[in-house]
């Protein structure tokens, strides 16, 4: 029951990755069985299998492309409305979004597995029709890395598991060598939505710009998605803008934002859709999304000097 | 007199049997569109469709009484089953269960283990009686009606803004509530049946047997104290089946648009009864017409499902508009 407690963000992201990920691979060698096996999700339930599934609905975005980059894309039956990533997914069943599942669809695919977020409904009703539900919802990267953990589990696949992260973690550390040395340290804001919602430095975003070397604007205290005052934002004067293409575009034209000196110097990242979603899912992309925030800052006009 | 019994009897046998036609085709309308080979999906049917169609079924009827009886205690036609502050209550409820999963502000909610162990459904449940209870309480009773009422939108305004502080500070509790907002027959099981079921069986017959009052009201209030009854000991006792018969069916299927107003309407389009049997009859009525939505929004475009509230709202509103349109609405309910 604790352990679904815990997963609280830390600021010292790196550390408890590191423990996170000795702890994945112990296991993942640690285990060689073909007898029944159990594993606890994020509802701190215990969920076991006599086997690895092999019908699998999966109803968030994130989970879908674990699966796949597991190796075990061929498994999935069907997925919720908004998994587009990898292609292959896009010609399966949609069984609706997080919470309108259609519940008699999802039923005839007989799946032996059903992959979740633990917020939802939905898991009550699926249940109580005896179905297996494993309730996975990843909000930091130390939650990414251990949905990654114990789906690998689930899938009697911790090899891939393992083999994943290590992927994750060489490409994170390869973005952060490109990051260019003027931008170390430069403080970033993070648009989530035009609200202004911000990623702050708790969420898996803010991690992943802190593993960049990049400070960020909006401190943990504020939460990991906190809705600003747009005024915070031009007091604070980040030195770099990240946001969704559309949205950055029409930043300037916002009440005093002119006076942000990123966006006058042009020290906007603005990703297309594709690219921004590949930032905002907390799933085995992460290693990529350090790449397009590292590509970004490489493109960017030269930094002028020290400039506070 | 003699005419508008027999009237209800038929229009009761009628409604009743749309009731069962429409479990029938609520059985048939699966997932891949109609289907009728019942013995190979048997399994299928007795899992989902059948709870599902039932559930919309006693749904649609508690909310029928329940707009009947809004209607026949504020002697307002327009009145509707979430009045008093239960939507607003209920969508408190359900919002403060799924921000109790995840951190606000960084900082856990205070309960939010028990707010958890509690359910969507029971938070539902509680958050609408507890609104019920905070407008009878700001009303000071039932007395009033006016007040009665007033403090009823006062209600739904406040819990509604705290409701939607908590989901700015939680964007997850944004994604429960539409769909709470909405309504939804899909998540329907056994489970829910019985709650609604239990909940109809006790509410309906009590509502019927106070329907007196109700008719004593049409009359005027001052009629009605004449008569020598204890009107506000009777009205708060009224409020409380209303109160009691929308929060289960919220609680199961959301705040599903217009049924609970129109049920009763179109009772009285069809005939002229007392309180009484117009209570049976909403509820009969209702019944027919949310699962005859639940049966559309599941095939109309299969295997899709349209949310069955926006459904009702369409239809609702229309059959509304040209019920509005036929005849100025009158004050005689």
């Amino acid at each position: 029951m604790p352990a679904a407690r815990v997963r609280r963000r830390r600021p010292a992201a790196l550390v408890a990755l590191s423990l996170t990920l000795a702890l994945v691979s112990a296991a993942g060698a640690a285990r060689a069985r073909a007898a029944p096996y159990s594993i606890t999700d994020d509802r701190g339930v215990r969920v076991s299998f006599e086997r690895a599934p092999e019908r699998i609905v999966t109803l968030l975005p994130s989970l879908t492309e674990t699966v796949c980059a597991l190796g075990a894309c061929a498994t999935l039956v069907g997925t919720d409305r908004f998994s587009d990533w990898p292609e292959s997914v896009s010609e399966l069943p949609k069984l609706g979004g997080f919470e309108d599942v259609q519940v008699e669809r999802l039923y005839a695919l007989e799946p032996d597995a059903v992959l979740v977020a633990t917020s939802t409904r939905v898991i009550d009703r699926l249940e109580s029709l005896g179905l297996t539900v494993v309730a996975l919802e990843p909000r930091s990267l130390a939650d990414a890395r251990r949905a990654v953990g114990v789906l690998g589990e689930v899938l009697e696949r911790s090899g891939e598991a393992t083999a994943l992260l290590d992927r994750i973690d060489a490409r994170v550390r390869a973005a952060a060598e490109r990051v260019p040395p003027a931008w170390r340290g430069a403080r970033v804001y993070f648009e989530v939505s035009e609200s202004p919602h911000a990623a702050g430095e708790s969420s898996f975003i803010g991690e992943l710009l802190g593993l960049l070397g990049l400070d960020n604007v909006v401190p943990a205290s504020l939460g990991p998605f906190p809705k600003l005052n747009p005024e915070f934002v031009v007091r604070s004067d980040p030195d770099l803008i990240l946001a969704a293409r559309r949205n950055a575009e029409r930043m300037e034209a916002r009440p005093g934002w002119d006076e942000i000196g990123a966006l006058s110097r042009g020290h906007v990242c603005g990703f297309e859709e594709r690219a921004h979603d590949v930032l905002v899912r907390p799933g085995p992309r992460l290693g990529e999304a350090a790449e397009v925030l590292a590509d970004c800052l490489a493109s960017l006009p030269p930094r002028g000097g020290a400039e506070r | 007199m003699k005419t508008a019994v027999g009237g209800a009897a038929w229009l009761s046998g009628w409604l009743a049997l749309a009731g069962l036609v429409l479990l029938g085709c609520g059985l048939a309308a699966g997932s891949e569109g109609w289907s009728f080979a019942w013995g190979r999906e048997s399994g299928l049917i007795g899992a989902i469709r059948a709870p599902r169609s039932l559930g919309a079924w006693c749904a649609g009827a508690l909310l029928g009484v329940s707009g009947a009886l809004a209607q026949g205690l504020f002697r307002n036609p327009l009145a509707d089953p979430y009045l008093l502050g239960s939507a607003a209550g209920a969508g408190l409820g359900v919002v403060l269960v799924i921000a109790s999963g995840t951190a606000v502000a960084g900082s856990s909610l205070a309960g939010a283990d028990w707010l958890g162990q509690l359910g969507l459904t029971g938070a539902a449940f509680l958050g609408a009686l507890g609104g019920v209870s905070l407008t009878l309480l700001l009303a000071g009773g039932a007395a009033r009606p006016l007040v009665l009422l007033l403090g009823g939108v006062v209600v739904g305004v406040l819990l509604g803004a705290v409701a939607d502080l908590l989901m700015l500070l939680s964007p997850e509790a944004l994604r429960g509530k539409q769909i709470f907002l909405l309504g939804t027959t899909g998540l329907l099981g056994w489970e829910s049946v019985l709650v609604l079921g239990v909940v109809l069986g006790v509410t309906l017959p009590l509502a019927v047997r106070f329907a007196l009052v109700l008719d004593a009201l049409v009359l005027g209030e001052a009629s009605a104290s004449s008569l020598g009854l204890d009107l506000p000991k009777l009205r708060l006792m009224l409020v409380s089946l209303m109160a009691l018969c929308t929060g289960a069916a919220v609680a199961q299927a959301g705040l599903i648009a217009f049924v609970g107003l129109v049920a009763p309407h179109l009772v009285r389009r069809l005939v002229t009864v007392t309180h009484g049997p117009l209570l049976a009859l909403s509820a009969l009525s209702g019944g027919a017409l949310l699962l005859a939505a639940d049966v559309i929004a599941r095939s109309v475009i299969a295997p899709q499902e349209l949310p069955v509230g926006v459904l009702t709202a369409v239809v609702g509103g229309c059959y509304l508009m040209l019920l509005l349109r036929r005849r100025a609405v009158d004050a005689r309910v």
